[in-house]
């Protein structure tokens, strides 16, 4: 009887093994066309609630349709999530990513094109900045369907900027040499110990808006050429390799940089460790929190002729190939991208705001006219000068902003250029070498890319 | 005898029962990915379409890739200095355990608390003890008059600076020292004291071949487990609350790998990848045993 002890745990193997294997089974049953009535479960990765503007407009989709159960699986869209997903034939109905990583997956066809939910609803991408609407369209059909409009723009600290004789109304980032200049001015340190950054250019991290402001750009229009080691973005990087070497090398400024509290009331502008720097516009909302008393003013980013110009990012909602209920993903795009939708979550928001004592500075999304009804309907002066100000930096910002190209090979180009700018600003390299090797980096990924 | 011979086979089979769980776990979700890795190293496959036949491209690839070369590089000086500096900290402190008599599993746990601490923790904790202006480590040198490196930021300090990270978890090269040490027989001290052998001599001639199987195993794991690094550095150096300096001296080897996987798709290259680092690591391994046939000395061998 003794080889019978071997049935049990091996039975228990079995069991085990296919129950797993069932578990995803019957969620098959529902399977939804786009212009279907919606209803049923709905799954969504990478969106997440942490405020009004996300619960308001999640909740107005709830109560228009009942008969949807939505399954909001929170925190950030993940790469390797989503893969595991989707090879294992079980994606979620909806994602949330970043606009810049949505036309490598359409390439791929890991997302099924919105035309036809397009039709359904009479979304329409033409209501959305055109910068943003080009992000999401791939060979011409659009794959996704923008939220907020992130721009760029420069903050400043007065008293640093006084402290150093630099008159603000003189000051922007046309004249690069005059910027080293003041750059070295402003920055004070005691030995190898920095105490203030005079000018944080942001590179790698902002480098495409460094490049366009010479008049450059990384990518070309249609996403399949890169222009990484062009004159305009060498002469970038060699700014941005002036400015940190003064202020005395990669080594300290970035050290320096980790150390800052940028969310906190002790940020580099309220600790004065920061003289000027480009920031995404959500940080004014930010410094409005946790240090509304700090001497900011916010200025336009400018090209090298003083006129504004902004980088926008942003997120999107996309529909994964082999989404089961295309349906309520379809309308749960749509509701949450309508004016009516955004006008609401900026009311609460600010009505949160104001009931807690905190200034609204305002909710910019990739809708034109959400913006506008925002703009006409909920912000209000905040009273604190600066901040007014600010706001409006941000809304002149937002009709001069460019988006990178979708590109279908988007992750590695940025990588070459993330890789180039850290070995040349750690002195690995002169930026001109760098780029030249990121440059043959991302043309062999974009060769590789267009080969699918 | 054919009455004994039924019997083995009957509990061959029992035996094979009671395995089964392990060996359909390791058949399921060893021996299948492992065989589906070698299979996809010879496809393009971004996770998402279906493989597609390409031969040895990935392959030739790794030989033009100048990054295979520069993170195996990378991995290389780690695993030189790590595994050393780990063994003769954890060979110390057993030591000190050992004299610490029956206090000696009290800090035996302590030493080990470390080892059990998540890798993304450990690296976020040394992103922020590391940072060369207001990190821990180099406001504790200053007090010696020390002006300590940029160990986050500094190209030529980021790879020692890792090195450091790693010593944080030596507590399971510690346990197993100290229970080697434990196992000395006394009476081979006794003897020597008796033939005169000093301290020294004591710890050469009598606690280091005594414990040298200990000393392999440790020096076999803890290689594989070097050329293995990845999460602390991920964390520090390229996920979310990364910092930028360390995306080329931080370019580890399994880095790499996963770049290449989840952040280009391509499932294909990053096998390659993975087969090229087994190859290395087994060359190492295999070079370690032939080594290890002069140093280490094996009680009951004739």
């Amino acid at each position: 009887m003794r080889p019978r002890a071997a049935l049990p745990p091996l039975l228990v193997v079995v069991l085990v093994l296919t129950g797993c294997g069932g578990l995803g089974a019957h969620r098959a049953e529902v399977r939804t066309g786009f212009a279907d009535e919606p209803a049923g479960p709905l799954s969504t990765m990478g969106y997440s609630l942490p405020d009004e503007v996300a619960r308001v407009r999640v909740d107005r989709f709830r109560q228009r349709y009942p008969a949807v159960d939505l399954r909001l699986n929170e925190g950030a869209f993940d790469e390797q999530q989503f893969l595991s997903a989707l090879a294992g034939g079980n994606p979620p109905d909806l994602v949330y990513l970043d606009r810049a990583d949505l036309p490598s997956y359409a390439a791929r066809g890991a997302l099924l094109p919105l035309d036809e939910c397009f039709a359904v609803t009479g979304l329409d991408l033409a209501e959305f900045r055109p910068a943003a609407a080009a992000q999401v369209r791939y060979r011409g059909r659009p794959f996704g369907v923008p939220e907020f409009f992130v721009v760029r723009l420069v903050m400043v600290n007065r008293a640093v900027l006084a402290e150093a004789g630099i008159d603000l109304a003189g000051f922007d980032t046309a004249d690069w040499g005059r910027l080293a200049g003041w750059a070295r001015a402003m920055t004070r340190a005691d030995g190898s110990r920095l105490l203030r950054l005079g000018v944080d250019p942001k590179i790698p991290d902002f480098f495409p808006l460094w490049v366009r402001a010479a008049g450059g750009e990384l990518l070309a229009a249609d996403g399949r050429t890169a222009r990484l080691d062009s004159p305009e973005a060498v002469e970038a990087l060699e700014l941005a390799r002036r400015i940190v070497d003064q202020a005395g090398g990669q080594g300290v400024v970035q050290a320096f940089r980790d150390g800052w509290d940028l969310f906190g009331a002790r940020n580099p502008f309220a600790a004065g460790q920061l003289g000027a720097s480009p920031m995404e516009d959500w940080y004014l909302n930010v410094l409005a929190q946790n240090s509304p008393t700090a001497p900011v003013a916010v200025l336009p980013f400018v090209d090298r002729d003083h006129r504004p110009l902004s980088w926008a990012t942003g997120l999107a909602w996309a529909i994964p190939q082999g989404a089961r209920n295309r349906a309520a993903a379809c309308r749960m795009v749509r509701e949450m991208t309508t004016p009516d939708a955004w006008v609401a979550a900026a009311t609460a928001k600010r009505d949160a705001r104001l009931a807690r004592n905190l200034p609204y500075t305002g909710t910019y999304t990739a809708h034109v006219v959400a913006d506008e009804r925002v703009r006409a309907e909920v912000l209000r002066p905040t009273g604190i000068g600066w901040l007014d100000e600010g706001i409006a930096v941000i809304e002149r910002a937002q009709g001069v902003a460019f988006a990178l190209p979708a590109s279908p090979a988007g992750a590695e180009v940025k990588r070459a250029w993330e890789d180039a700018a850290t070995r040349a600003l750690g002195g690995r390299a002169s930026p001109a070498d760098a780029l030249r090797e990121a440059q043959q980096r991302a043309t062999a990924a974009l060769a590789r890319a267009g080969a699918r | 005898m054919s009455r004994r011979s039924a019997l083995r086979r009957a509990e061959a089979r029992a035996a094979l029962g009671f395995l089964s769980p392990w060996l359909v776990g390791f058949a399921v979700f060893t021996a299948g990915p492992l065989l589906a890795s070698l299979w996809l190293s010879f496809t393009s496959y971004d996770a998402i379409g279906e493989p597609r036949w390409v031969g040895a491209d990935n392959y030739r690839e790794l030989a033009r890739d100048p990054l295979v070369l520069k993170s195996l590089g990378n991995t290389l000086f780690y695993t030189v200095l790590h595994v050393p500096l780990t063994m003769a900290l954890a060979l110390g402190l057993a030591s000190l355990l050992v004299a610490a008599g029956r206090w000696g599993p009290l800090f035996r746990t302590v030493f080990y608390v470390p080892a059990v601490t998540p890798p993304v923790a450990v690296g976020v904790l040394f992103l922020l003890l590391l940072n060369g202006q207001s990190g821990l480590v180099n406001r504790a040198l200053r007090l010696f008059g020390v002006d300590g490196p940029q160990w986050t930021s500094d190209p030529a300090w980021i790879k020692p600076g890792i090195v450091l990270m790693g010593l944080w978890s030596f507590g399971t090269t510690l346990v197993i020292y100290y229970a080697a040490l434990r196992n000395v027989p006394e009476q081979l001290y006794e003897a020597a004291r008796l033939d005169g052998a000093n301290a020294w001599q004591r710890f050469r001639h009598v606690t280091l071949p005594m414990i040298s199987g200990a000393l392999f195993f440790t020096l076999v794991v803890n290689t594989i487990a070097s050329f293995q690094v990845f999460a602390e550095v991920y964390t520090m150096y390229f996920g979310t609350a990364r910092t930028s300096a360390g995306a080329e001296e931080g370019l580890f080897y399994v880095v790499y790998l996963f770049r290449q996987a989840f952040e280009f798709l391509d499932m294909g290259y990053a096998s390659a990848l993975a087969w090229l680092l087994f190859l290395v690591i087994l060359l190492v391994t295999l070079a370690q045993v032939r080594l290890s046939r002069r140093f280490v000395h094996y009680e009951g061998r004739r």
